[in-house]
Order: structure tokens, then C-alpha cells, then sequence
């Protein structure tokens, strides 16, 4: 059995490392519970901001604050784009699942040819900062994610909440056209929380640059603990999504420091598993 | 020579030839091109078998391909089994592993569309973390190399081939036998509308875990034979998504509801990417590939092989005159009513929650008889036909049918006990013709019979309810009037000995009122008892011997008809009570 600090330190690094699958799940669930559309292209777009960012910052120097300034909206753009294609042809939540994993197979390949298959790391001076409290290391980047993905899923959370449009979008979630017989307007909404998720692409993107070592085929690494994620945090509950996310990084993190790293995926799904099956009321 | 001779002839020739390809010394790129279709062709013919025919979408093919692939690589490596014998307990040990899933995910109705398509998935997580922390791999992968390859062509890759041809013929084989099998018949309605196929009478608990077995046990053994071809394993390489998902994709291109798309899906698909491969644009193909998918996926939602057959539909549907719906006119001699209780309700309860919906219901029913069921919304009449049909459980209670209790058993089983129900909104399985719906119901409904005599019995009902000339048509090209009508057939192809409807009439107009009016007597005629829900009050005195009346879950009177509907206490909880009567 670790000492009690290691122990402690994985349970801050797990939460820590939990805020970037949140961070991911939340695009994913909201468009997955409100707009029932599966969209696997998320992490390609997430992978497409990374890579960008990582362009700006060492071809132009853009410091990565700047870069996502611009990159947010584009993906936003693309959101929208997509979200067209699948309004234009009714498309169901199988078909929109294959769709996006084909779209993430062109995304892949693209990336590949411009960015080659080699592994990429955007090295900036904050990559290393951390802050020291007691016996215990915290990373100063991953803890500005957390914060980040915490204020979004917060944000996101009270918008669906207490807002007219955010209603208006659980009603249509619930059943489009009772709501659209009430007045409101589906696809305009649908529109904007498309653009929404694949925004948040964007921001999970930022941070991935400056995280994470880049390579084409990680975009289906974290595939499916994200996945098991959005459905345990509940679909089109951002801030289930968030706290999910750190649930699942805590305990695979734990699971790394008791066994040993390579029965870390067994943890994810198995709470996955465990609750699918457990069927709980707030599933 | 008929029609079907010469698809058979080309399928013969096409095997044989396929079959002594390898003696007749094509270079083994060739072998080793056609080895990898016959791979995806298997692979994604098995995926559709559970996925494409029931509906149950998985993404977990790569466990039970990746349990066969270790599973002939621990048997040859560790305890020096022969290869060929590894093969079929790599398809019995995935198969297993499909049954225990599907011992426990099938008994949750919820984990339909994607959450099963992700349990499969994370099962696929967790079987290959296990196996890569067990001696099995040990993270290190097999080494195949040092098996032996039995001698049955000439050339190692014509081995390989031929097992793997034969394994492709053998899959589809299975598929055709399917899907013209009473469990392809079940299986089509389970992934239309699974509960009205168990109403049906198909008992889709076994079909589901039958159909997960096969899909599983072929996948098992096609990757037995795959871990020789691929000569070394690794859990990353062999548990990859790829696998799920090119197989899905594949399927999904072809027609998965076909038994034959999957193979069409598999070989285009594969054909393009080798043809990139070996053009050295690997990257480019894939991405070429991913287009077409997109533009396939959005323009033939359903396939290649249903876009082909509803074309022909369609041109073969022109040709035909339209037929005028004329309901028959069937001599309603009214058979007496007997003395002998074909249904005995005692003291039924069920509670939804905290939702008392029925309170200590008792009745009986008489052979040949007709009850009118009425009560004011939420009393607990529609709950009724669904605990008696076996859609819910009993809370408390018994129900009897002809003397034999039935109050716990699955709706299967009440339906092959001659209980047989129409749905108030229409249920019909969308993707099959209005004769494979009335069908299907005469085929789990009724007594077994050979396909033509089911056929003949299903054509009759359709004639009796007035659809002739719709036989073909889909459900959806059906008016409401008609759909309640086949819904009506459905029930009738049963044979019932008691038969539940559901507010039959709702939304039909007064003339067409007039017709159901005239086919339920007609159906009283043929010896039927019949329980019906209605609102409307002029169909149920004109129709019923007698009525029951239901208010907040209870039996509130029951009697003829005209005394019932004149009871004060019945009118005031009707309307209310009079004002200072």
C-alpha cells in the first residue's frame, strides 16, 4: 500500500486530469441530451483547436490566450456548419454518430498530412509551474483547466436553468414539437448550442495543446472515457459532466498509484458498467 | 428454368471457383486481398445479425473478435492444442461471453440504442485491461509463429485463405437461414417495437440471447482463424475501435436489415481502402472512404440493399391496379353466449409508485361474450388489458384463462395462451409489409404451421378487415383508419380465444365507426370473446352484452348495457352529480 502523500497526490492529480475528460464531456453532453445527436467529432475539432494553437504559438509566438480568442469562434462556425448537414437531412442519433466518426476520419487524415504523424509538444514556460501546498504538488495549468471547465459547466448549468432560451431548450429536448407548438423556435436554438459544444471543443483544444503531447491518432484516445463520462454525469447535465469527469480521473488515478498504471481503464468503465446496470433514478 | 435457379447456380459456381483459387497458383497477394474481405465480410455479417436484424446496436464486436483471437492463441501457444481445433472453442468461449452479457443487460429494458451500443463498448475496455494485465498477454502480445499451420492448400496464405473463405460462406449461410427463420421473424419485429413483439407472442428474451450467441460465437471464431493470419497479437492492435466501427459502418453501408448487405458494405468498403493502400495513399483512402460514408450514410439512410429493393418496389408497385377497400359483409349470427369463464380476474391490483392504478379488480368474462370496458380517463381500464396481456406485472392478485393461471407470466406466454390485443395509437413494425405484420402474429399467435398456410391465414384476415390490396404496402402508407384496421388483422391472425381491444374506434369517423362496429360483430361470429376498451357510448350499447364499469382503479358496476349506462351513480361519475337533483 503508497504512503498517505502519494496517495494524496494522486487523488489531486486524478481530479486535476478529471477536469480535461469534463471539460471534453461537456460539449458532448449537451448536444448528445439536448439535441439527441451523438457527435464523435468532438474530439477530432478539440484535437483541430490543439493543433492550431500549437501552430500559432510556434510558428507566430501567439501566446495560446490569443490563439483561442480566435479559434473558439472558428470552431463555433464549424458547429454550426455541422449542425446544418444534420438538420438539412433529418439525421437520427445512429446516423449522426457515424457521420461524425467519418467527419473525425477526415479530420484525422488532414491533420496527419499537414501536421505529419509525429508527436508534437508546444512547450511554453507555465507547462511546468506548479504550486506547492504542504506535502502536495498542484499544477498550475491544470488547475486554471479546472477552473476554466468549472466556471463553463456552471455557467452552462444555470443558462439551461434559468433562462428563457435555456428552458426553451430542455423543452425541446423533451419534445420538439410540443415546444415548437408553445412558440419556440427548435432549430434556431439548436443552432446555437451545436455552435456551443463545438466551442467548447475549442476551449478543451487550448488546453490540450499546452498539456498534452499531440499526435493524430490520440483524437480516439480518450474516446471512451469521455464517453463513459457524459452518461454517468447524465446526458445534457453540464455540471454531472464536470463533476463525472473528476470522479472518473480520481478514481483511475488511485487505481494507477494502488495497482498499477495499466489497469487504470478497467476503473471508468466499470463504474460505467456498475452504474448502467445499477439503473439508477438519475440516469 | 425459375427464378431462383439462377441466382443458386451463379452462388454454386461462385464458391467453387472461390474455393480452388488457391491451387491454381494466383500469387498470394491475391490470396491475401480476398482472405481480408472474406474477413470483413464475416465480421460485419455477424455484427448485423444482432445489431442490424434485432436493432441492438453494439460497439463491442471487437470483444468477442478479440476473445477468439486470444483464445486460439492461448490454446495453441500455451497448451499446444491444433490450430483448426482452437477455432470452435474461440466461437464458444466469445459466445458464452455474449450470453452472460446479454444474461444481464437484456433484462433492462433501458439499455436500448446507445447505451447498449456503450456498455458493449466499455465491456470491450475492460475485457482487453484484463487481458493485457494477465498472463494471457502480459503486455508483451503472441508470438503465432511457432504454430503449425495444418497443410490443406499448398501454401501457407492458401490456407488462411481457404479457412477464411469457408468461415465467410458458412456466416452467410447462417444470415440467409436467419432471417427466413422464425427467429429472423422475430428478430425484425423486436427491432421495430420490442414490446408488441412480445405481445406478438415472440419471446424476446431467448431470440435476443440467440441472436447475441451466433453474433458473438462467429466473431469468436473469425478471429480464431485471424490470429493466424495476423501471426502476432497485441491487445492494442486487436482491441482497437477500428474494428467496431469499420464493421458498423459496413453494414450500416450495405443494408444491415439484409442479410446480405453487410457482405455488399464489407467488400466496397474494403476493396476501396486496399485499392489506396496499395496505390500508397493509405491516409488519403481513409479519408476518401470516410466521405463516401458520409454521402452514403446521408442520402441512403438504410443501405444499398433496401434503396435497391424498395426501387423495385416501387416500379413492380406501379404495375399493379389499386384495389378499393371493401369491408366484407360477414353474416353476424350471434352465437350464444356460454356459461364457462374464459377469463377470471380476482382481486388484481398495480401500483405504479405511489399510483394505486388498479384496486382489487375482480371479473369474469364469458366465452363468446362481448364486455364493453368504459370508465372516465385514468380509472385504470387500459392498465387492465396490460396486466391481462402480461405488459406489466401484477402487483397483487390472479388472472385466469380458460381455468390456467397466467397473472405472472411473460407476455409471450399470455400471448400463446390465445390472449391477443390492438394497441389504442396503431403499433405497427414500421419496416414490414402489412402482410409480414398479420404474419408474424399468425406465426407466434396461432398453432405452427408450414409458411404457406401462414401466409394463406394472414391474407384471409387481411381480406376480412378490409386491407386487400395493401399487402404490400408499408404501415406508413396506411391512413388511420386502415392502420387500425391491420392492428385489428394482427390480433385476428392470432386466433385468439380472448381478444382486448383498445379504444378501436378513437378518431375514426362515423361511417367508419359503422365498419368496425360490423368487423367486431363479425369477429364475435367466428367464435372470439371480446374485451373491449371504448369512449364512445353508442358503439358500446350497441355492441356489448354486457359492461363494466371502472372508476379509480375499481369495479363500480357491471351489468346489460342500457341498465349500466342508466345507473345515476354511473352518469354522476360521468358527469358529475346534478345540481340540487
Amino acid at each position: 500500500m503508497p504512503s498517505a502523500t502519494l496517495l494524496g497526490q494522486a487523488l489531486i492529480s486524478g481530479v486535476l486530469a478529471g477536469g480535461m475528460y469534463g471539460l471534453l464531456a461537456l460539449g458532448l453532453s449537451l448536444s448528445w441530451g439536448l439535441l439527441r445527436l451523438v457527435n464523435l467529432s468532438h474530439f477530432a475539432l478539440a484535437f483541430l483547436a490543439a493543433y492550431l494553437t500549437y501552430e500559432l504559438g510556434t510558428t507566430y509566438h501567439v501566446e495560446p490566450w490569443w490563439s483561442a480568442m480566435l479559434i473558439v469562434p472558428a470552431m463555433f462556425a464549424i458547429g454550426v456548419a455541422q449542425h446544418w448537414l444534420f438538420d438539412k437531412f433529418k439525421v437520427n442519433e445512429l446516423a449522426s454518430l457515424l457521420i461524425t466518426f467519418s467527419f473525425a476520419v477526415v479530420l484525422e487524415v488532414a491533420i496527419q498530412l499537414y501536421w505529419t504523424a509525429d508527436y508534437r509538444r508546444f512547450e511554453t514556460h507555465y507547462s511546468t509551474l506548479s504550486i506547492k501546498a504542504g506535502p502536495f504538488y498542484i499544477p498550475v495549468l491544470e488547475l486554471v483547466l479546472c477552473l476554466v471547465a468549472g466556471v463553463l459547466a456552471w455557467g452552462t448549468w444555470l443558462w439551461l436553468r434559468r433562462t428563457y432560451v435555456g428552458k426553451a431548450l430542455r423543452a425541446s429536448a423533451e419534445d420538439a414539437d410540443i415546444a415548437a407548438a408553445y412558440g419556440i423556435d427548435h432549430k434556431k436554438l439548436a443552432y446555437l448550442l451545436s455552435g456551443i459544444g463545438a466551442g467548447y471543443a475549442g476551449v478543451a483544444g487550448t488546453f490540450i495543446a499546452l498539456i498534452a503531447t499531440l499526435a493524430p491518432a490520440q483524437i480516439w484516445a480518450w474516446l471512451g472515457v469521455v464517453f463513459a463520462v457524459v452518461i454517468i454525469g447524465r446526458l445534457g447535465n453540464p455540471l454531472g459532466a464536470l463533476f463525472a469527469g473528476m470522479l472518473i480521473g480520481a478514481s483511475e488515478s488511485l487505481a494507477m498509484a494502488v495497482l498499477s498504471p495499466a489497469w487504470a481503464p478497467v476503473v471508468s468503465f466499470s463504474v460505467l458498467i456498475a452504474i448502467l446496470l445499477w439503473d439508477p433514478d438519475w440516469l | 428454368m425459375n427464378a431462383n435457379a439462377l441466382p443458386r447456380l451463379a452462388a454454386v459456381l461462385g464458391i467453387a471457383v472461390f474455393a480452388i483459387l488457391p491451387t491454381a497458383g494466383v500469387p498470394a497477394f491475391y490470396e491475401s486481398f480476398f482472405y481480408i474481405v472474406f474477413f470483413w465480410v464475416s465480421l460485419s455479417t455477424s455484427w448485423a445479425l444482432l445489431s442490424g436484424f434485432a436493432g441492438y446496436f453494439s460497439l463491442g464486436h471487437a470483444a468477442f473478435f478479440g476473445v477468439g483471437m486470444y483464445t486460439t492463441a492461448t490454446l495453441t501457444t500455451q497448451f499446444q492444442v491444433p490450430f483448426l481445433a482452437t477455432v470452435p472453442a474461440a466461437a464458444a468461449i466469445a459466445a458464452l461471453l455474449g450470453i452472460g452479457i446479454g444474461a444481464v443487460v437484456f433484462r433492462l429494458k433501458r439499455l436500448r440504442g446507445e447505451l447498449f451500443a456503450l456498455l458493449t463498448l466499455a465491456v470491450t475496455f475492460v475485457i482487453a485491461t484484463i487481458i493485457l494485465n494477465t498472463p494471457i498477454d502480459g503486455g508483451a502480445g503472441v508470438f503465432m509463429s511457432a504454430v503449425p499451420m495444418p497443410d490443406i492448400m499448398p501454401t501457407q496464405t492458401g490456407t488462411i485463405y481457404v479457412l477464411g473463405f469457408a468461415m465467410c460462406v458458412l456466416t452467410l449461410a447462417i444470415a440467409w437461414k436467419v432471417a427466413h427463420s422464425r427467429l429472423g421473424m422475430g428478430l425484425y419485429a423486436i427491432h421495430d417495437d420490442e414490446d408488441v413483439a412480445e405481445a406478438k407472442g415472440v419471446p424476446t428474451f431467448r431470440y435476443k440471447m440467440a441472436a447475441f450467441a451466433l453474433s458473438a460465437g462467429i466473431a469468436g471464431a473469425v478471429g480464431g482463424i485471424h490470429a493466424m493470419y495476423v501471426g502476432f497479437l497485441t491487445v492494442g492492435g486487436t482491441f482497437e475501435l477500428t474494428v467496431p466501427l469499420y464493421v458498423v459502418l459496413m453494414s450500416v453501408l450495405g443494408g444491415s436489415r439484409h442479410w446480405l448487405g453487410p457482405m455488399i458494405g464489407a467488400t466496397v468498403i474494403t476493396t476501396l481502402l486496399y485499392a489506396f493502400i496499395s496505390g500508397g495513399e493509405a491516409m488519403i483512402g481513409r479519408a476518401i472512404v470516410g466521405l463516401i460514408l458520409i454521402v452514403a450514410i446521408l442520402w441512403l439512410p438504410d443501405g444499398v440493399v433496401p434503396a435497391v429493393q424498395q426501387w423495385l418496389r416501387r416500379r413492380k408497385a406501379a404495375e399493379v391496379e389499386p384495389v378499393a377497400v371493401v369491408v366484407p359483409v360477414v353474416p353476424a349470427a350471434a352465437r350464444p353466449v356460454g356459461d364457462r369463464n374464459i377469463l377470471e380476474v380476482r382481486s388484481v391490483t398495480k401500483r405504479f409508485g405511489g399510483l394505486q392504478a388498479l384496486d382489487g379488480v375482480d371479473l369474469d368474462v364469458r366465452e363468446g361474450e362481448i364486455l364493453g370496458l368504459v370508465g372516465p380517463n385514468g380509472s385504470g381500464k387500459t392498465t387492465l388489458i396490460n396486466v391481462i396481456s402480461g405488459h406489466f406485472p401484477l402487483t397483487g392478485g390472479t388472472i385466469a384463462v380458460d381455468g390456467v393461471e397466467i397473472g405472472r407470466l411473460p407476455a409471450h406466454e399470455v400471448a400463446g395462451r390465445g390472449v391477443a390485443r390492438t394497441y389504442q395509437i396503431p403499433r405497427p413494425f414500421v419496416n414490414m409489409t402489412v402482410l409480414d405484420n398479420v404474419a408474424l402474429a399468425a406465426t407466434f399467435g396461432g398453432p405452427t404451421r408450414p409458411a404457406a398456410e401462414i401466409r394463406d391465414e394472414a391474407l384471409h384476415w387481411i381480406a376480412f378487415t378490409g386491407l386487400a390490396g395493401k399487402e404490400d404496402s408499408l404501415p406508413a402508407e396506411l391512413n388511420l383508419h386502415e392502420r387500425k384496421f391491420l392492428e385489428l388483422a394482427r390480433a385476428l391472425a392470432a386466433r385468439p380465444k380472448l381478444l382486448l381491444l383498445d379504444e378501436v374506434l378513437s378518431g375514426l369517423n362515423p361511417a367508419e365507426v359503422d365498419n368496425a362496429i360490423r368487423l367486431v360483430r363479425a369477429i364475435r361470429a367466428q367464435g372470439a370473446t371480446i374485451v373491449f376498451v371504448e369512449h364512445l357510448m353508442r358503439a358500446v350499447v350497441e355492441l356489448s352484452d354486457r359492461i363494466a364499469v371502472l372508476n379509480e382503479g375499481k369495479l363500480f358496476a357491471l351489468g346489460a348495457p342500457r341498465e349500466v349506462m342508466r345507473d345515476p351513480r354511473v352518469i354522476s361519475i360521468y358527469l358529475g352529480k346534478a345540481y340540487a337533483a
